[in-house]
This record gives C-alpha cells, sequence and structure tokens, in this order.
C-alpha cells in the first residue's frame, strides 16, 4: 500500500487537533486520529478512564472536536447506551456514539457493561485501543497482556504468567453485527473497517492494537514498525466477524518469526530463547484455531 | 381519579405522568414492581419512552447519566444492595449536574440477607450531592416522584425519593391520580442548559486540576442551597394545584409541646396515632415529620424545635460507631440554639431490617424520654431489642 492510497483513503476532515497530550509515537492517538477522521463530526465519544482521559486534555480545553463524556472506568457500553436511548427518544438516529475505552477498561474492569450492551445489540460502536496494559496509570499489567511481559505489578522476575485474553471470541459469541481487529500500522484496513462499522446498525465493536513506546519499552519511531510485525508474526491477525459467524481475515499474515519482534521490546528483555520458543508455540497453536473459525466461518 | 394501589406502583404512575424519556433499571426486591408496571407502560405505549433493561445496578445509573447528558429526562428506581453498588457513579450524577431522578425503595443492607425496610440504604449515599425526599404514604410517593423531576431540573441535581420496604412499596392505598392537563402544566418539557450536541462539541467531565475542583464544588453547594428553596416554591405549587401539601418539615401538633418526636417515612403515620393518643390524655406530645434530608432543612428545623424541652429522634438506621444519622444531624443542627432554648435530645434506633414499630413502641420512647432525668444517657438508645 502506497503512502498515496493510504491518504487517499484516510478523510481529511481533521477532527484530532494540536496540543493534546499523547506521549511521543502513541499508538492510541494515531488510532483515534484515524478513526475519528472517518467517522466525522456526527460523533460523541463515551470515553471511560484511559490514557484518554488525558491525552484529550485537562478542563477547560479538548483536543477533540465532536462532544466528549468523560466517565467512571467501567461505564463505558452503559454510558453510550444511554447517550443512544436519549438520542432515538429526540429523532437523532444519525449521530454515532462511539465508546472509546482501553483494554484495562474493555478486557478487564469495563467488560461487564460492553457484554450488557452488545447482548442488547445496543446501536453503538465500540472501541478498545489495547495498548496492553493500564499504561495511564504506570504499567500494570491487564488481562490483555502478553504471556512473558514485563510490567509494574509482573516484574521481571515473575512476569505475566497467563495469555492474553480472546476478547473478539467473547465479542463474537455474543453474535454483535460487526466486530473487528484493527492496527495503527495499517490505517487503510483500519478506516475501511471504521467505515463498515459506520455503515451497521447495532452493536459494532473495533479492536485496535496500539503500540505504546514507554509500555512496551521501545524507540517512539518503531510503533508502526512494531504494529506491523505484530500482524506478521500472527500475534494480533486483522480480521472481521460478522454476526459472530463469518471470520474473516483481512490482510495477509506471512507468519514471521516472533523472535525479533519480542526482541525489539524491553518489557521481553527478560525472556530466554526458551521463553520465546514458548510464545511461538503459543501463537502457532492460537493461529490453528483461528484458521479454523475462518474455514468454518467462511 | 382516584386509585388503589400500592407505593411501587405510585412511584411508576407518577413517573408516567412527568414523560420521563428513558428509563434504565435492573431488578432487586422489593423494588421490582415500579420497573414491571413501567415495562408494561412503554410496551404498551402509554409511555413513549425508551427502556434500557441492563445487567446491573451500576449500568442502570451510567445509562441514566448518559441519556440525562443528552438532555433526556431520565428516570431509575432501585434498592439496597443495589444502590450501594451505584454508589460511585452517585458522585458523578451529581457532580455532572444531571438532574436524574431515582426511587429508593428502602431496605435493609446485608449481611444476612434481609429485603425488609430501613434507612441504611439512602443515608449511606448522604454525601453523593444527591436531594434526598422521605415518603409517609402511596399519595406523598405519586405526588414526590413527579415533584422531583421539576426539582432536579430546576437546580442540575439528581433526586432520589424515598419509601419504605413493604410498608408503601408492597401496601395499597387509594391515591388520586391527577390529571395529565394538571402534571403537564406543573411540569414542562425538560430544557436542558447543557447537553451533547455535535452541532456545538464540548467536553464534559475532563480532568480538572486543584486551580478549579474546589470551585465546581462550591457551584454544587450553592444549587443545594437553592434547592430547599426551589423545594418549597414548587410544594406550595403543587399543593395549590392539588390541595396537597408535602413540605420538607410537618409539624404536626408541635406548637405547644414539650415533647416533639421527630420521625421520617412511615413510622410517622404511626407516630401521629401516639401523639393523638398523649394529646386526648392532657400530655404536650407533637411530632416533626421530616422529608427532605438533603440539602438539611436546618433553619426551618432549628425554629420547630427551638424553646421545646425535650426532643426525641426516631432512628430507623445506625451509623455504627456513632449513633441514629436523623439524631445526628438534629443535634448538630441545634448546637447553634442558645442553651436556653435548645432542647435536649434522646436518639433511639429502632425498626432495623424491617422490625415492626408499633404504637407502643413508640409509647415507650415517649415514655422514656418524658421520664428521664438529667442528660441522656447514651447517644443511641436502641429499643425493641431482645437483650
Amino acid at each position: 500500500m502506497s503512502q498515496i492510497m493510504i491518504r487517499d483513503r484516510v478523510p481529511a476532515n481533521e477532527l484530532l487537533h494540536p496540543g493534546h497530550l499523547a506521549c511521543p509515537g502513541c499508538g492510541g492517538a494515531i488510532a483515534m486520529k484515524l478513526v475519528l477522521n472517518t467517522l466525522g463530526p456526527k460523533t460523541i465519544i463515551v470515553m471511560p478512564a484511559c490514557c484518554w482521559t488525558v491525552i484529550a486534555g485537562p478542563w477547560p480545553q479538548s483536543s477533540l472536536g465532536v462532544p466528549v463524556y468523560h466517565t467512571a472506568f467501567e461505564t463505558g457500553g452503559a454510558v453510550a447506551s444511554g447517550i443512544r436511548a436519549a438520542l432515538d427518544v429526540q429523532g437523532d438516529t444519525e449521530t454515532t456514539v462511539m465508546a472509546w475505552a482501553g483494554d484495562g477498561g474493555t478486557f478487564d474492569i469495563g467488560l461487564q457493561a460492553l457484554s450488557g450492551a452488545a447482548e442488547r445489540n445496543e446501536d453503538i460502536l465500540y472501541v478498545c485501543y489495547d495498548n496492553e496494559a493500564y499504561m495511564n496509570t504506570g504499567i500494570q499489567r491487564s488481562s490483555a497482556t502478553p504471556w512473558g511481559a514485563w510490567t509494574t505489578t509482573t516484574p521481571a522476575v515473575q512476569p505475566q504468567g497467563t495469555i492474553k485474553k480472546d476478547i473478539m471470541a467473547i465479542m463474537a459469541a455474543h453474535r454483535v453485527p460487526y466486530a473487528a481487529t484493527a492496527c495503527v500500522s495499517y490505517p487503510a484496513d483500519l478506516v475501511e473497517k471504521v467505515k463498515r462499522a459506520h455503515g451497521t446498525r447495532g452493536t459494532r465493536f473495533l479492536h485496535i492494537l496500539s503500540p505504546c513506546p514507554p509500555g512496551w519499552k521501545y524507540p517512539d519511531e518503531q510503533t508502526v514498525e512494531l504494529g506491523r510485525a505484530a500482524v506478521r508474526t500472527r500475534i494480533f491477525p486483522l480480521l472481521e466477524v460478522e454476526n459472530g459467524a463469518r471470520w474473516r481475515f483481512t490482510v495477509d499474515h506471512p507468519g514471521h518469526d516472533v523472535g525479533a519482534y519480542v526482541r525489539a521490546q524491553g518489557r521481553f528483555r527478560h525472556l530466554d530463547e526458551s521463553a520465546i520458543a514458548h510464545i511461538q508455540e503459543d501463537v502457532d497453536a492460537r493461529w490453528e484455531v483461528l484458521m479454523k473459525r475462518v474455514v468454518h466461518g467462511t | 381519579m382516584k386509585k388503589v394501589m400500592v407505593g411501587n406502583h405510585a412511584v411508576s404512575w407518577g413517573v408516567k405522568l412527568a414523560r420521563a424519556e428513558v428509563i434504565s433499571a435492573y431488578p432487586i426486591t422489593p423494588q421490582t414492581q415500579i420497573v414491571e408496571e413501567l415495562s408494561e407502560m412503554v410496551a404498551g405505549g402509554d409511555l413513549p419512552a425508551r427502556f434500557i433493561k441492563v445487567e446491573s445496578e451500576h449500568s442502570a445509573m451510567a445509562a441514566c447519566i448518559g441519556a440525562s447528558a443528552t438532555g433526556a429526562r431520565t428516570f431509575t428506581a432501585t434498592s439496597s444492595q443495589g444502590l450501594a453498588l451505584m454508589h460511585e457513579l452517585l458522585h458523578w450524577a451529581a457532580g455532572g449536574r444531571l438532574p436524574v431522578v431515582m426511587a429508593d425503595v428502602n431496605r435493609a443492607l446485608a449481611p444476612g440477607w434481609n429485603i425488609w425496610t430501613d434507612q441504611n440504604d439512602s443515608l449511606a449515599q448522604r454525601d453523593t450531592g444527591w436531594i434526598q425526599l422521605y415518603c409517609e404514604n402511596n399519595q406523598e410517593v405519586l405526588d414526590t416522584t413527579i415533584l422531583a423531576f421539576r426539582l432536579a431540573e430546576e437546580v442540575d441535581l439528581p433526586v432520589m425519593l424515598v419509601l419504605d420496604a413493604f410498608y408503601l412499596s408492597h401496601t395499597s392505598e387509594p391515591v388520586d391520580v391527577p390529571d395529565t392537563e394538571l402534571v403537564d402544566a406543573f411540569l414542562p418539557p425538560r430544557v436542558a442548559r447543557h447537553r451533547l450536541d455535535t452541532a456545538d462539541p464540548h467536553s464534559y467531565g475532563a480532568l480538572v486540576k486543584p486551580d478549579a475542583y474546589m470551585e465546581m464544588r462550591l457551584h454544587q453547594q450553592q444549587a443545594m442551597s437553592a434547592a430547599g428553596e426551589a423545594h418549597e416554591r414548587f410544594a406550595r405549587d403543587w399543593s395549590a394545584r392539588t390541595g396537597r401539601a408535602w413540605p420538607a418539615l410537618e409539624a404536626y401538633r408541635a406548637d405547644d409541646a414539650e415533647l416533639v418526636l421527630v420521625t421520617s417515612g412511615t413510622i410517622t403515620s404511626t407516630a401521629r396515632e401516639v401523639v393523638d393518643g398523649w394529646r386526648a390524655r392532657g400530655e404536650r406530645v407533637g411530632l416533626v415529620k421530616v422529608k427532605m434530608f438533603r440539602p438539611f432543612p436546618t433553619a426551618a428545623l432549628r425554629a420547630m424545635l427551638r424553646g421545646k424541652r425535650r426532643v426525641a429522634v426516631l432512628d430507623r438506621n445506625i451509623s455504627p460507631g456513632h449513633g441514629g444519622i436523623f439524631a445526628e444531624e438534629i443535634r448538630s443542627a441545634l448546637y447553634d440554639v442558645p442553651l436556653d432554648d435548645r432542647p435536649a435530645l434522646w436518639g433511639f434506633i429502632l425498626g432495623l431490617g424491617g422490625r415492626d414499630v408499633t404504637p407502643e413502641t413508640i409509647d415507650e420512647i415517649v415514655v422514656r424520654t418524658r421520664e428521664a432525668e438529667g442528660a441522656p444517657e447514651r447517644e443511641d438508645i436502641w429499643v425493641g431489642v431482645k437483650v
């Protein structure tokens, strides 16, 4: 995909303004820019506690050109449901209500409210920008943190010992009309998915891998490369699921060795070769499962 | 139109007449009839609202917050554990200056599991910034539900109306259901001062630094102060339209009383009977009913109790390690009354977890307060306990 084509496909109306407080190289900021510019100004954002609580800017400033409702950590799905209901009562079915939550607010504390909204098939878009830990509070582990990773609550001598929760399978089990993974390193793919979500009614879920330089411990300028490596190694496959049944890959996944991806990040520095081999085995095993879903669902 | 209805249905009818636009709720005994009736009203088209049937009380309040922030007239109902679960979001609603109305059916908290009435659930939410209105009978429940919306939307603060489990929630009484036209004239559609609007985008609830947070709390406190005055005005307006008055504080045969009982909720009705009995025997016993707990009607209460000799506060609640919560509030209010005019105050704990409060229970309180010599023996005097 050439840069010219990407630029053509990412809408130009800029709704993320300068002055936001994201760290250099923040994947979450790129994700917001791509998603919001695609959705356009008729969007209301529900913002449970996450990095973006800070990035959006302190009162009385806002870096976002749409209404933002900051709310409690675990309430993204529920507050979005309430806004949707009020808009419907007022006859506004056009405005998109988007919950914008991190992995903690989605995989952990917000899972119940998200499940409730998905089960009711609320007409909302729920986006999880996943940086694989509680980055805003200082890099504590979440259930989205990958096996083997260092965080401030999983020290190198006892790193994350559990596997990343399969949030896509959970959402697919709710049979929501549209769910997709995306990565900031694949902007054209991401934008297409936002457009598909935008054109679908009911609960739509986007899971966006958003690399985090301070949390993953890598130089700022490598965000796009690392995201790309996560996809090419099949650590983070890019796919979409319709009605919980039809699973489909949206890019190629050549299956590169995970070693380079892991070694590029300080959060995995303590891992020896056998640990890296374990990660590879897990990726291969999950890929086998996913291939069955994709084949079965096509 | 007179109808016989339980207290829970009085809430539902109040919500219907108030034309709530978004309802979100989760079932809990003994609140369930409120939401069941509202479900019927919405499903049948009698109430053109959206009813979001959420997966927890926490999400019920979160959905109400979203809907109210978008400008809709919004309602929920809960009880006990459900209210406790909502606690965090009660702050979000009040701090966000959202006029959500909620009915709380007063029920004791576990453990052990207890579905019967006491006030600890609502009183534990004292400092969340919600207006709290306690009701004595089903007519007051219906009328207060309607008034709650007008009050909330006037001062941009959430209102909790409170009714006793079973003694009101499941007890049938004749209730005068006001005409739609009367209610519409009293309660116009909500016009939100601020709302989520893509044509005029703003950020709500963002990070606020120490240089501004305190002023936001001051504004909230000023709105609470204004709520006392607004309630008085609206209660008078309602009274003019319906002939029914539900003041923040009601004095019953208290003008010349030497001993004044202070009550809230359904205990008030029992206490009225007891007061009548003592009056019939020539004893100067009176009653003050507290309807409004927040904002606390400090000045009016001081004026009513000033110069009385003895006050007995009946608390169907307990702040462990301190005492009855109404008694503590009233003691605090009376502190500024000069000593010569300041009544002695006895705080009684009774009726917890739905234990029956009979006329005999209250008679015992009158006797103990009348005959006490010197200061009260302790701040919390438990009555009706098996020891």
